[in-house]
């Protein structure tokens, strides 16, 4: 969806960039985070201690891994858009803030996968 | 070289920051450490997918002196970025800017860190 007023558009005032859809994205995933974030932190505490079995078996059951998978993945976007505004507003060089933007992008990519990856071969047990 | 004798203007290094202000590069500060938090917990997931052995040397590791520090600079920046992310979605929905506002939701975001982190820490070591 777009914020911008319809008149703001039609007269083309502001920027015609992407800002509102990064933000948009930014809030969006900081909402659902503040409910996820207290859901995964009181679950860690329940698992202090717990062995091998214990964690998996808790994994396991599907609306924990449903949630665990949310809240991964909203966590990895929400953090490559707030790296990619704290490298914009840090790094200057074209070359070298190029190089970080990708980097920023790709190892978000890799992080998603390989914990989505993960979750799922710990709750299915293959 | 001239010597200068004239007075320079205020430098960060001298300048002593409003609370306003460090609040918000503190929330700056604790939204890139915790990425490294991020990185460390797709490490124990990947270490829980690949069996008993390299899960149980990863709690082992985060289960140490300097793990267990770790993880409680974690929570409390978890808990600032919280709390002062809802300020920030606060003033998005066009709430609190004006300077007495900003002041009681700052200190509130300080109190809630405070809070949640007390309560996450003395429940995990009970």
């Amino acid at each position: 969806m777009t914020l911008r007023s319809p008149l703001g558009r039609a007269r083309g005032l502001g920027s015609a960039k992407s800002g509102v859809g990064h933000h948009w994205a930014v809030i969006v995933t900081a909402v659902g985070l503040v409910p996820l974030s207290l859901w995964f932190v009181t679950s860690l505490i329940g698992l202090v201690g717990a062995d091998y079995a214990v964690v998996r078996g808790w994994l396991g059951q599907p609306l924990n891994t449903a949630l665990f998978l949310l809240t991964v993945l909203m966590v990895v976007h929400h953090a490559q858009l707030g790296l990619q505004v704290v490298i914009e507003d840090y790094v200057h060089g074209e070359g070298a803030k190029m190089a970080s933007l990708i980097a920023v992008r790709l190892g978000a990519a890799l992080l998603a996968v390989a914990m989505t990856v993960s979750i799922l071969k710990v709750a299915f047990g293959v | 070289m001239t010597t200068r004798t004239r007075p320079l203007s205020p430098h960060l290094q001298v300048y002593r920051l409003p609370l306003l202000a460090v609040l918000s590069i503190t929330h700056r500060i604790t939204g890139v450490g915790l990425v490294a938090g991020l990185v460390v917990l797709a490490w124990w997931l990947c270490a829980a997918a690949q069996g008993p052995a390299a899960f149980n040397a990863a709690q082992d590791l985060l289960g140490s002196p300097i793990g267990l520090l770790a993880l409680f600079g974690w929570t409390v920046a978890l808990f600032f970025h919280l709390a002062h992310g809802v300020r920030h979605l606060l003033w998005d929905a066009g709430w609190g800017y004006s300077l007495p506002k900003a002041y009681v939701s700052g200190k509130a975001a300080i109190v809630v860190t405070a809070a949640l982190t007390r309560i996450v820490w003395i429940a995990a070591l009970a």
